[in-house]
């Protein structure tokens, strides 16, 4: 008897191992308080058409984690405060990889937050996704514009509301450097590339700075510049025939924008990463590219809106006369002006009354404005109810004016709406061989093109 | 009580919890051992029935069922609802990016295992019977206790073109050589070099283990034997070319081949430190970019198949060497 004692407890401190091994691998599992919080004293009158729902509770998985993840955790807290809700919210960055597999085991949240449009089609094609709510598509209607809402529908039906936004057609560059050298923002494309050359010329470092690595995602910033290039040089109609494949991938038009854009980003005497060749873009990290504005290491840095945190994050000045800020992406024809930007769309996965009713609080401008305030910058939104004040950071206000400019012709990142062999995957391949390997630039679209599915 | 179980939200919860588990776990298993303790007369069958249970139900469900799933998915479209027959593997085949993924596989399977073994064996002979033979051993055994993805971000530091060590140490040698603004290579970008450079990390690992089996192995040839060839007068490169090696060589196959195996699976570090970029990738990750990247799962599941049946010559002799070793002890 005394020998299987021995054993049990050997037993036990297996279990013990193991317990310690499921207990690490948690993953980034928060709850935003339910009820009796600070926000008592938040006025609830805006909450009052949802009901009460104490007792209830909410799932939300987004891929935002860290001090993202935590704005809106916050953001959620007055709707929590004022209805009794419990949010258990839930981020991680390997949400595109494992959402579908979740939604097949029919473990998926509440409410999910998909980061790309064409993976919201796969995802409604496993037929688990609900349409919305009535009011969650009256405040699409209300809120955002019709090219909004049909990035949020499949087959004409309405599965998702926006939630976030950023535009990605933005230069990055020093106000001051400008005074100091005397450059000016340019109007047009011709403008841009004259005012390169200019830099270039005087020599005191070189006009562009560019990286595209990120990890096993590296490449998606150089499919952004690629975007906007043709938007610029084949138009916004070539560019939805594109997206949809209605042109080939290696059709002239996108051949040429390519070309168009490798007059900058091929020319070592115009751009690097701060040091070496060409190749060094492909080995850098989009996090480190841009910084070097600041040390006067280049002039000009092409990213989407939400690059501002990086230059906060280094205690820079940003602002329209300060050290670093943000000029539109100037299109050939100074009359067009077509504006890149990406975004995220909730989509519900139940339609219990409380899922429905947080589902269209995120779709309202209270929460808009609620998010805006509780985030330091790198948040926006299409949802015209959100008071532009209530953004914290001035380039989150530019990106925002940009995208409630009437005359602005809006598009969604592309990569993001192509089949995923071809958007994250292809595409941002052969976007880093451009750059590694220097590979020509009809070859790049030749290897994308064989990559579409055939079907 | 479900939601406060699932659920925790302090730490106390998750502490409760825990124990809960602990408890059950050991309850389980008390039970399986009581049982099989109790009476004496019984079958042995019975016995070993119920020790075979957990662990064949284990293998069961968590490898023979999900094998076969996997085979099943590799001849369905990409979401595993219709038949293609073979599309999955003729797109593989065809994909001329594919050669250089497998290249680079067989390149893993065949130079990681020579070279960990090489340089383990090497070293254990060097060491073996120095004075400070534990030290030297713990030193070249202490990466096997980083993981596969630790060590590739290690690994990525000392490759990176600006602040790495090795091209500080390029930039600084060819300084000595009269180049004065010499640029490191893009050890990681410039195919096919970079393969070997990621090799590199599985081979710092890998060359401790293959040094503490080789060692063990080396301490357990009989002295008698030794003493026999020192009297016919052999030393130094002899010794270990006719004594040591052949003595060992049981457990230089297990090593090669279980190294062989590790090589095979070397997605951690591909993925961590390349992903698919740079004509670096292995099957391992393109299976796991098709699977969970690109939503393919007919393409991925070929892919593992593939994998699979590569790995299958090098687990049968891995399996017989085994075999072999039992039988002469």
């Amino acid at each position: 008897m005394k020998r299987s004692l021995g054993r049990v407890v050997v037993a036990a401190g297996m279990g013990l191992v193991l317990a310690g091994a499921v207990a690490a691998c948690g993953t980034d599992d928060k709850e935003a308080g339910g009820g009796g919080d600070s926000a008592t004293t938040a006025d609830c009158s805006a909450y009052e058409q949802y009901g009460d729902l104490s007792g209830k509770s909410v799932t939300v998985y987004t891929t935002f984690v860290d001090t993202e993840g935590a704005s809106y955790e916050e953001s959620f807290k007055p709707f929590a405060a004022c209805t009794g809700l419990t949010v258990k919210y839930e981020g991680s960055k390997s949400l595109t990889a494992d959402v579908l597999g979740r939604i097949e085991a029919g473990a998926v949240a509440d409410i999910v937050a998909f980061p790309q449009p064409g993976l919201l089609q796969q995802a409604v094609a496993t037929g688990k996704v609900l349409p919305v709510p009535a009011a969650v598509a009256q405040n699409v209607d209300q809120y955002w514009t019709a090219s909004w809402r049909n990035y949020g529908s499949v087959g004409g039906t309405l599965y998702a509301a926006p939630l976030g936004a950023s535009v990605k057609s933005l230069v990055w560059y020093s106000p001051s450097a400008f005074t100091q050298y005397g450059y000016e923002v340019p109007q047009t494309w011709d403008d841009l590339l004259t005012l390169t050359a200019d830099i270039a010329a005087d020599g005191q470092a070189k006009p562009w700075c560019a990286g595209i690595a990120d990890g096993d995602a590296t490449g998606w910033v150089a499919t952004d510049w690629v975007e906007d290039m043709v938007l610029r040089s084949a138009g916004p109609q070539a560019y939805d025939q594109w997206v949809n494949h209605e042109i080939r991938f290696n059709d002239p038009k996108i051949v040429d924008s390519l070309k168009e854009m490798s007059k900058i980003l091929r020319n070592d005497s115009y751009v690097n990463a701060g040091i070496g060749d060409i190749v060094s873009i492909a080995a850098t990290p989009w996090t480190d590219a841009g910084t070097p504005i600041l040390d006067g290491q280049c002039f000009l840095h092409r990213q989407a809106s939400f690059y501002g945190g990086n230059f906060a994050a280094e205690n820079a000045d940003v602002g329209e006369n300060g050290d670093i800020w943000a000029f539109y992406l100037p299109s050939s024809d100074p009359s067009s002006k077509p504006i890149l930007g990406a975004g995220d769309f909730v989509a519900a996965f139940a339609d219990r009354p409380e899922v429905v009713a947080f589902q269209t609080f995120l779709s309202s401008p209270e929460w808009a404005n609620e998010k805006a305030k509780v985030t330091d910058g790198g948040w926006t939104t299409a949802n015209n109810g959100l008071v532009k004040s209530n953004l914290k950071s001035a380039v989150d206000q530019l990106a925002y004016g940009l995208l409630a400019d009437p005359s602005a012709e809006f598009r969604f990142d592309g990569s993001d709406l192509m089949p995923a062999v071809v958007g994250s995957d292809a595409f941002w391949k052969q976007m880093t061989a451009y750059f590694a390997e220097v590979k020509p630039e009809q070859d790049v679209a030749d290897a994308i093109e064989a990559a579409w599915p055939k079907d | 009580m479900d939601e406060l179980l699932l659920h925790p939200t302090t730490a106390g919860g998750k502490l409760l919890l825990m124990i809960i588990a602990i408890a059950l776990f050991a309850l389980v298993m008390a039970l399986v051992l009581i049982l099989a303790d109790r009476p004496r007369r019984r079958p042995r069958w019975v016995t070993a029935a119920v020790f075979l249970f957990p662990a064949l139900a284990l293998v069961a469900f968590g490898l023979i069922y999900p094998a076969l799933v996997t085979i099943r998915n590799s001849f369905f479209d990409q979401t595993s609802d219709d038949f293609v027959g073979l599309k999955n593997f003729g797109f593989i085949l065809r994909d001329p990016e594919f050669l250089t993924t497998l290249r680079n596989t067989v390149a893993w399977v065949v130079l990681v295992p020579l070279l960990s073994t090489v340089i383990g064996l090497v070293y254990a002979v060097l060491v073996d019977r120095a004075k400070v033979e534990k030290f030297a051993k713990t030193l070249i055994f202490l990466p096997m206790a980083i993981s596969m993805v630790g060590a590739s971000i290690i690994w990525k530091f000392v490759y990176d073109n600006r602040v790495g060590a090795l091209s500080r140490a390029y930039v600084t040698v060819a300084g000595w050589f009269g180049s004065e603004d010499a640029q490191a290579p893009y050890w990681l970008i410039d195919a096919p070099w970079n393969t070997f450079f990621l090799m590199v990390v599985m081979i710092w690992i890998q060359a401790g283990f293959a040094m503490t089996v080789l060692s063990a192995s080396i301490k357990a040839i009989p002295d008698d034997i030794i003493e026999a060839a020192r009297l016919d007068g052999v030393t130094g490169i002899k010794m270990f070319r006719h004594v040591t090696v052949p003595m060992i060589r049981p457990s230089l196959v297990v090593v090669l081949t279980t190294v062989a195996m590790t090589a095979l699976k070397a997605f951690d570090i591909v993925r961590t430190m390349q992903g698919r970029l740079y004509h670096a990738s292995v099957v391992a990750n393109d299976f796991y970019t098709w699977s969970f990247n690109n939503n393919d799962k007919g393409v991925g599941a070929a892919l593992a198949v593939l994998l699979f049946v590569i790995v299958v010559p090098v687990i049968a002799y891995n399996v017989r060497q085994l075999k072999l070793t039992e039988d002469i002890r």
